[in-house]
């Protein structure tokens, strides 16, 4: 009954936008007239409209252009049946929802906001349009018609981890890092339990960049941590400049985002992926059976595949990628997971004791530093966590 | 090379009216002309392109007649911040003194504006809670932030001879790296899980909408033109700025005080990127969260240096500058292309309608060469 009402506001919008559009052309017939009988709803059907905020350009090679490799999965998998739009280089915070609401009123039918900083601008232009589904990426706030979709992206970090730790012969290894939120916080602990497996005495020193996407701050952090004493380069950043500052260096380097070793080469040992497309897939197609249901809150690991470590480089030893492909293996059967005990934090406190784990709200609030990490967090770490 | 005609350009000693008017036309015709050049070669049809700009700034008709005005509101919501940055800039350079800080000027007016509504109520609880006294006291917070951070290049200046133009874009990203540390540390929201952003400003510190994402802060910007025009056209202020700007050695014999005509200037200017501090974090965002400083500040010294510095200029430039923003993003929306189409696309404009005020100032002439110059070997 809705959806019939829908589609006739619909059809009547397009009609005025005809009348509009041809004013002193020649007559259409409108439709509905009857004159050919095949046109029965279901053929007339419009393809399902999705469109992409992305917070830098997909130029930038890591973060938006996993995004856009997504939005291709949907064209691919679908053809003719979805129609999407993408708009990037949008500033995070309220210049955001400008854009938000115009691609609401576009008549988009799925609108997925894929950066941190327009969750709130999400949430307000959401309420104002009640028949548009929303998806948010990397936030924590939903609605009825708001989503939220992230991925474990510390159990890949973990593996990238083990690589960076059998590669560094200094014992010091890089990371730059955009904000110290959670997210970032959690994939840096992370990588430096992963480093520990394979080199117990490296640490993991952390420069801030404050930026997502800043292509001279990142280069000049990887320049600063190479300088002192660094010789494996880890990021979350937006774009592949730290990897080009290691590869200029003689460094090696951990890719993020994307499989950064097709645009920087081997001496990107491995990246953390996002495979987003997995889940934009499975919504849209949902969305077109008529199944979905919004206002979840989705949190996947490697089991799904909306996370995994890329192919190795050549560089790294035989031996190396069998100790990690073990691990990824024993993280998908669920066997164990990163943050279980025993956990030292920076401060000396045993953080998680032996056999327990981190609670997922123990994770997304993180915002302490494991023994090893090198770096400024908001917090000391605390004691006695984990069930 | 070794032309018949040499080609000079010569200083106008008066610029006849139809010139001023001709200039920025003839100089936004070319940037257009250009312009369907580089969307054709983005595989754009320029015409539909500069079309979907024009509805994405202002609306269409048939949204007009549908009672929908909400592209131009958007338009206008853009244009409030760079009116009162555009004033900023211009009551400092109409001194010649060169504040290209009105970007960390407009973000410590923010701070200080956001301290007030997120602070202020637990400090002095029998302050009462309503917008009428806590907007004023934010403005006035802001215009303070703003202009305190304005004097230090002006003190660094008046007495120390220190080079303003460096002290002031220094000094935004001080500013800019201390909001930083405010959201991201000890002003940091106990409720977002970490993330960075202030909490929500209080209700009654929201400056209350017009229409869409219009707020009070319109009324501000165009008083505060009219207040800046009243200053440079009608007080003794406004003439000893002109005459500090035009003949700093005149100033001194007709008795002004340069050190404190710097600091009064500074002050107004500053605290008038402040105040756009204000009107961002009061009217739009309600919490102090990235996105304060996107570069209204430097826009702003387009927008003065377009409208010549003068304050009903300002006022017009500042919004079609804001539409060519707006409307701007609908190639990406609606054209498809990528975003660093639009941002060249503004460049370019802009770059043809500062050019083109060479062609005001001087005037062309073209003068045949004495014959013997075109003998050579």
């Amino acid at each position: 009954m809705n959806r019939l009402k829908r589609w006739m506001l619909l059809l009547a919008a397009l009609a005025i936008v005809a009348a509009a559009c041809s004013s002193g052309g020649t007559t259409t017939t409108a439709a509905g007239g009857g004159d050919t009988g095949g046109d029965t709803g279901d053929e007339m059907t419009e393809p399902l409209e999705v469109a992409f905020v992305y917070v830098a350009p997909i130029g930038d090679l890591g973060w938006t252009w996993a995004h856009d490799q997504g939005r291709k999965a949907i064209e691919d998998q679908f053809g003719d049946k979805v129609k999407t739009t993408f708009v990037e280089n949008v500033p995070e915070g309220p210049d955001a929802e400008r854009v938000i609401r115009d691609l609401a009123q576009k008549g988009n039918d799925l609108i997925i906001t894929t950066s941190f900083g327009f969750m709130d601008p999400t949430i307000a232009v959401a309420s104002e349009f009640p028949d548009v589904e929303f998806v948010h990426i990397s936030g924590f706030k939903t609605a009825d018609n708001v989503s939220t979709l992230f991925g474990r992206m510390y159990q890949p970090r973990y593996l990238s981890g083990i690589v960076a730790g059998a590669a560094t012969e200094t014992n010091t290894i890089g990371y730059v890092a955009a904000f110290p939120i959670p997210e970032v916080i959690r994939g840096i602990n992370a990588f430096a339990l992963g480093v520990q497996q394979s080199a117990p005495d490296a640490v993991v020193k952390v420069v801030w960049t404050n930026t997502w996407f800043g292509p001279p701050e990142e280069k000049e952090a990887a320049e600063a941590l190479l300088a002192s004493g660094a010789d494996v380069i880890a990021q979350h950043q937006d774009t592949t400049e730290p990897q080009k500052a290691a590869a200029d260096a003689g460094a090696f380097s951990i890719g993020y985002d994307s499989d950064m070793r097709a645009f920087v080469g081997d001496t990107v040992l491995t990246s953390p992926v996002w495979n987003w497309g997995v889940k934009y897939v499975d919504i849209v197609q949902q969305m077109l059976d008529g199944t979905y249901k919004g206002g979840f809150q989705y949190w996947g690991g490697m089991d799904d595949g909306i996370v995994d470590l890329a192919p190795m480089s050549p560089l790294v030893s035989e031996e190396t990628s069998a100790v990690v492909e073990k691990a990824r293996q024993a993280i998908i059967a669920g066997q164990t997971d990163v943050f279980c005990g025993p956990i030292e934090g920076a401060n000396g406190n045993m953080v998680v004791a032996d056999g327990k784990c981190l609670t997922d709200g123990e994770m997304l609030s993180m915002d302490w530093f494991v023994a090893g990490v090198e770096g400024e967090a908001p917090a000391e770490a605390p004691t006695g966590l984990g069930e | 090379m070794n032309l018949p005609y040499r080609i000079t350009l010569e200083k106008r000693l008066d610029t006849p009216r139809i010139v001023l008017w001709l200039v920025p036309v003839v100089s936004i015709l070319i940037a257009l002309a250009f312009g369907a050049i580089v969307l054709a070669f983005a595989g754009a049809n320029p015409l539909e392109a500069y079309g979907q700009i024009l509805t994405g700034a202002f609306g269409s008709l048939t949204a007009w007649l549908d009672g929908q005005f909400y592209a131009v509101s958007e338009t206008v919501v853009r244009t409030v911040p760079l009116i009162l940055t555009g004033l900023a800039v211009a009551v400092a350079f109409r001194m010649r003194f060169w504040n290209i800080g009105a970007e960390g000027q407009l973000v410590f007016g923010g701070v200080f504006a956001a301290w007030v509504a997120l602070f202020l109520p637990g400090v002095i609880p029998g302050i009462p809670q309503t917008p009428w006294v806590y907007l004023p006291l934010m403005a006035l917070a802001a215009v303070a932030g703003g202009a305190i951070w304005a004097l230090i290049p002006a003190f660094l200046k008046a007495y120390l001879e220190v080079d303003e133009i460096i002290t002031t874009i220094m000094l935004n990203f001080v500013a800019i790296l201390t909001y930083q540390y405010l959201f991201t540390g000890p002003w940091k929201d106990p409720e977002g899980q970490g993330f960075p952003g202030s909490a929500l400003f209080p209700e009654f510190t929201w400056l209350p909408r017009l229409t869409g994402r219009v707020t009070l802060g319109l009324v501000l910007a165009l008083a505060a033109a009219v207040v800046v025009w009243l200053v440079f056209d009608h007080t003794k202020l406004g003439y000893e700025i002109a005459l500090m700007g035009e003949n700093p050695e005149a100033a001194r014999y007709a008795g002004v005080n340069r050190a404190s005509i710097i600091i009064v200037v500074m002050v107004l200017s500053g605290g008038l990127a402040g105040l756009a501090g204000f009107t961002e974090t009061a009217g739009i965002s309600h919490r102090l969260q990235q996105g304060l400083a996107i570069g209204n500040g430097f826009t702003g010294i387009i927008v003065a240096w377009v409208a010549k510095l003068r304050p009903g200029w300002i006022v017009v430039v500042a919004f079609l500058l804001s539409a060519l923003f707006v409307g701007g993003d609908q190639l990406q929306i609606s054209m498809g292309l990528p975003a660093s189409i639009g941002a060249f696309f503004q460049g370019m404009i802009l770059l043809f309608i500062l050019g083109g005020d060479v062609f005001t100032r001087y005037r062309v002439k073209i003068t045949r060469r004495p014959a013997a110059v075109a003998v050579e070997v």
